[in-house]
């Protein structure tokens, strides 16, 4: 990412596509409900969320291909609702694809410009531009049927890019690829976005590839945006448990707030316990709410605590999932609760001290945890 | 692959992969080889009705008897007489006019009905199959009723105030035509919509994204994917409209016969089993010729992809 790269953060900055209470339904569901969203030129923004959640109908809208039943889409200003697909400045990258069966990889490539009537050499060269850009010149005569998954996946983003659009809408452009293939591409994603500029807008389920590729992103919950922000933003400060739970795996410890000192929020639970975060309370003494902690800001210890240690409680290991990088542990609570922690492999299995039913005990920094009211 | 033991086949592999071949020498290569056997002979007032008959008991004097009396006569009857000529020539221009008819007519049908909503598809599907239920012949017969003088056609003219005088469509090539399009027109639109149904939408899409109007997309996108549909339909439609009988025989003409026609007369009415036998011979030739041409352009195309 480019450093200093904040448009969001401008006040004086002009969104180059902007949601306006768009609300669209099909049937009686609404798959977008009064949603208002800002993204700006030059950003690679993220739309995640469940599938059905209304990020595709988003996209699509963008393209022309849905139009929202209120609310206004603009594009640079402008308000797009009557501009038909084939006029708008935008192209989009589809998750099958879509390729011409019937056409060359070249003559995919070359479809959009030829609709633009540009003189023969401008096309060619154009053409040959993106073929390199993505590694296909070798394969300009073949079929779209004699690719690898791969190969199609750069003939669709040349193809979505030979035009040169001023947004770049890519719907799940990464799902049919393999793990390994997908975490490459992700990254030649990245690259190719912060070469060409072009704001690029991804419709993903997978919370990774998002907080991967995107400089900022919007989690999406039926219709809804649950919250916008950097991956940091999202990963470090998620508005609700909804999005904490949704954006990687997180702890969550119920309870009441209690009177703390200043600049410090105090957790009481069910049994009488009391956790410690690092934040300001926002909210009144007595109210609910939760402390969310990631699993891997868990620390786990075999050896019984100090009597004044704060943020520890003990329980029994039910569960190890060995993921090789780390594993998971899981520990159930004298009261039954189930936390996950976390932990980095740095020694080899055999010698890892916690074993499955020894007694451990379970403890995080005031600063891991996230004080959750809705 | 090629490293992996052959496997033996079972007996029962070999019938089941040998069963339409079977199927084909038994009902179209061993009849195939009598009527090429009856068209080098000549025609006799006799039972059978045609000269030479081999006579299994003369033994090999007989076999050699029967070669001899072979000859190409008939086929330089169909030479020499231009009325075959002009048959074949007619049955090629109306089977033709008639698939080029049908597939004008059969592009929008089918792919209406292939983007029609998938709740009333199977609706259309029916209504198209639907006068397949009724037997062919009589719905030919019907149509001489629309047709004639004081038919439905002429009726629905005369009360629009279209025409003022009772045109006579009957016994034209016109009538010939509309017949033919009627009957066949299920046989072109069906593989055209099974084609065009199978269609991925976001194709559509994906063109007017890159800036392609819709109707420009159907030319662009739509008709070349539909293509092996129209070729299916072309088949189907061209090969049994040139040997057409029933259809020019009674809503035709007497001027010009079709070859099915001249075909039945040589038969039924001369009693000239082998000229009647060297016509279907030459007509399956006439037909076997745009069959192969198709083949290695759809072979072309296979290759191709």
């Amino acid at each position: 990412m480019r450093r200093g790269f904040a448009p969001w953060a401008d006040p004086s900055a002009k969104p180059l596509v902007r949601f306006e209470s768009v609300t669209k339904r099909f049937a009686d569901t609404f798959a977008v409900d009064a949603l208002s969203l800002d993204v700006y030129a030059g950003e690679f923004f993220a739309l995640l969320g469940p599938s059905g959640c209304g990020k595709s109908t988003l996209l699509r809208m963008v393209a022309g291909f849905e139009a929202p039943d209120s609310g206004r889409v603009l594009l640079a200003e402008d308000d797009i609702a009557g501009v038909p697909p084939y006029r708008r400045p935008v192209n989009m990258m589809f998750q099958s694809y879509a390729l011409f069966p019937h056409l060359t990889v070249l003559n995919n490539i070359a479809f959009g410009l030829k609709q633009e009537r540009l003189p023969k050499d401008a096309i060619a060269a154009r053409v040959a531009d993106m073929l390199r850009m993505v590694r296909l010149e070798a394969l300009a005569a073949r079929k779209p049927h004699q690719l690898s998954g791969g190969e199609r996946q750069r003939v669709a983003l040349a193809r979505s890019l030979a035009k040169q659009p001023k947004v770049l809408l890519l719907d799940e452009p990464l799902a049919a690829l393999d793990k390994k293939l997908r975490e490459e591409t992700q990254f030649e994603l990245m690259d190719l976005q912060s070469r060409l500029g072009t704001t690029f807008i991804i419709v993903t389920h997978d919370q990774e590839e998002a907080m991967t590729v995107a400089h900022r992103m919007a989690v999406m919950n039926r219709g809804r945006i649950a919250q916008v922000g950097t991956p940091a933003e999202i990963y470090e400060q998620p508005n609700s448990r909804w999005v904490a739970g949704f954006v990687g795996d997180v702890n969550l410890i119920e309870g009441k707030l209690a009177a703390g000192t200043a600049g410090a929020t105090l957790l009481e639970d069910a049994r009488g316990r009391r956790f410690h975060a690092a934040a300001a309370t926002p909210a009144a003494i007595g109210a609910p709410a939760a402390f969310a902690v990631r699993p891997e800001k868990l620390r786990l210890t075999a050896t019984p605590p100090a009597p004044d240690a704060i943020n520890t409680v003990g329980g029994e290991v039910i569960d190890i999932g060995y993921l090789g990088d780390m594993s998971i542990y899981k520990v159930r609570l004298d009261d039954g609760a189930v936390l996950k922690a976390a932990v980095t492999n740095v020694v080899r299995l055999a010698e890892r001290p916690i074993a499955w039913e020894d007694r451990v005990w379970v403890s995080f920094a005031p600063e891991a945890a996230v004080l959750l009211t809705c | 692959m090629n490293d992996r033991p052959a496997r033996r086949r079972s007996s029962g592999e070999w019938l089941i992969a040998a069963l339409p071949y079977l199927w084909l020498i038994a009902f179209f290569f061993v009849p195939f080889l009598i009527v090429l056997k009856i068209s080098l002979s000549q025609a006799a007032f006799a039972q059978p009705p045609y000269t030479p008959v081999l006579d299994l008991t003369a033994g090999l004097a007989g076999l050699r008897d029967f070669l001899h009396g072979l000859s190409l006569s008939t086929y330089a009857l169909l030479a020499s007489d231009d009325l075959y000529l002009l048959s074949y020539l007619k049955s090629l221009q109306i089977a033709l006019v008639s698939t080029a008819i049908l597939a004008l007519l059969g592009l929008p049908l089918a792919y209406g009905m292939a983007r029609a909503p998938r709740r009333i598809q199977p609706v259309l599907l029916m209504l198209v199959i639907l006068p397949f239920w009724t037997s062919f012949l009589i719905r030919v017969y019907s149509w001489i009723n629309i047709l004639q003088r004081d038919g439905l056609l002429n009726d629905a003219l005369l009360a629009l105030g279209i025409i003022s005088e009772p045109t006579t469509w009957l016994a034209s090539d016109t009538a010939v035509y509309i017949g033919i399009v009627y009957s066949y027109l299920p046989f072109m639109v069906l593989p055209l919509y099974a084609t065009l149904q199978k269609l991925d939408d976001t194709l559509l899409e994906a063109a007017a994204d890159l800036g392609c109007p819709r109707w420009k997309a159907f030319f662009l996108v739509t008709l070349p994917l539909a293509l092996p549909g129209l070729a299916a339909g072309a088949l189907l439609c061209f090969i049994p409209i040139v040997g057409e009988f029933v259809i020019p025989d009674l809503l035709g003409g007497s001027r010009t016969a079709m070859i099915g026609q001249t075909l039945w007369t040589e038969f039924f009415a001369n009693r000239d089993w082998p000229v009647a036998s060297a016509i279907a011979v030459v007509l399956l030739l006439v037909i076997v010729a745009p069959i192969a041409f198709f083949e290695s352009l759809q072979a072309r195309e296979i290759e191709r992809r």
